[in-house]
């Protein structure tokens, strides 16, 4: 799943204003990627773009890092 | 000037001066009716699209219309609205509900479509077309008046929200104004209205249209969460 990640990745880079470099599967949104509210429904809606899937506000609460918004994406896909 | 606008309820009144005004500035206008539309507002420039602002699937179809013909809405002005006027105590719940899901849920509705493109564009502009009456209150408009006073609401939380991702959102309170809703009033009722207003007259809807402009013009890229009163002195913002 390789592919997915570097998809996520570009939202991530093109939503979030961030380096590339930063972006792996530890780093914490809030903290590590400096995101805010908005930032995180501006990536939300960016994955729903890029992956095609639909994300509930509650499934994306508990999202801290880019592991598991990978693992949300993924768990979608497979649905 | 090249913007892509979008105003809703265009076809007549302030909205059909606003749509006049954006061309005239060298924008690409659209602009939603509800029923009739303008015969002589035709051209590559202008674009007319029946809609039906309470209906989110009709808003959509219009937005998508605009994205396929022009490009991405950079500026938004709400105006579509209706009054059905009556005494707090004679008013309906269908009164109230029409009157605030036209003036205020559509107003919500319309600005959220847009925030998606403009939030990723860094850039947008937003005008709602509140009233005097918002602030000033209105025998007979109980539904009308709180209908306008929240779009002051939604424009100033639309500031906070959208403000860092470059999105100015701005309210024009215009006073009595030389339009429909002001002739259904008849002579008496809007003499009574006038006779309120220092400047001594209704206001002409390109005189409201100046304000719109303005506010989603260039020059002011620094004014955001404003209520601009166009009422000739009437309330003075009060």
């Amino acid at each position: 799943m390789a592919d997915n990640f570097d998809k996520m990745k570009e939202v991530i880079v093109s939503t979030l204003k961030v380096d590339a470099d930063k972006v792996t599967p530890e780093a914490r949104f809030k903290e590590d990627l400096d995101a805010d509210s908005l930032d995180l429904v501006e990536f939300v809606m960016g994955l729903e773009e890029t992956f095609d899937i639909t994300v509930e506000d509650e499934e994306s609460a508990g999202v801290q890092t880019v592991q598991q918004a990978l693992d949300l994406v993924e768990s979608k896909q497979n649905a | 000037m090249s913007r892509v606008v979008l105003v809703t309820g265009g076809n007549r009144g302030i909205g059909r001066a606003c749509v006049e005004a954006f061309l005239k500035n060298g924008d690409r206008v659209a602009f939603t009716y509800r029923s009739n539309p303008p015969s002589d507002l035709e051209g590559e420039n202008v674009l007319a699209l029946q809609a039906d602002v309470n209906d989110p699937q009709s808003v959509e179809n219009a937005f998508a219309k605009v994205e396929e013909q022009f490009g991405n809405v950079e500026v938004l002005v709400a105006n579509a609205g209706i009054n059905k006027d009556t005494l707090l105590m004679r008013m309906s719940e269908d009164e109230w509900d029409d009157v605030l899901d036209t003036n205020l849920k559509a107003a919500w509705r319309v600005a959220k479509r847009a925030s998606r493109n403009m939030t990723k564009a860094r850039s947008g502009r937003m005008v709602f077309m509140s009233s005097v009456v918002g602030y000033f209150g209105s025998p007979g408009q109980t539904n009308y008046a709180s209908s306008k006073a929240g779009l002051i609401g939604l424009a100033r939380s639309i500031t906070r929200e959208l403000g860092p991702r470059g999105i100015t959102a701005n309210v024009v309170a215009p006073g009595p104004v030389a339009t429909d809703m002001l002739t259904a009033l008849g002579d008496q009722g809007a003499a009574r209205l006038t006779d309120l207003v220092p400047i001594g007259r209704a206001a002409s809807p390109e005189e409201v249209a100046a304000a719109v402009t303005f506010l989603a013009s260039p020059e002011a890229s620094y004014i955001s969460g404003v209520v601009l009163p166009v009422d000739g002195g009437m309330a003075m913002g009060h």
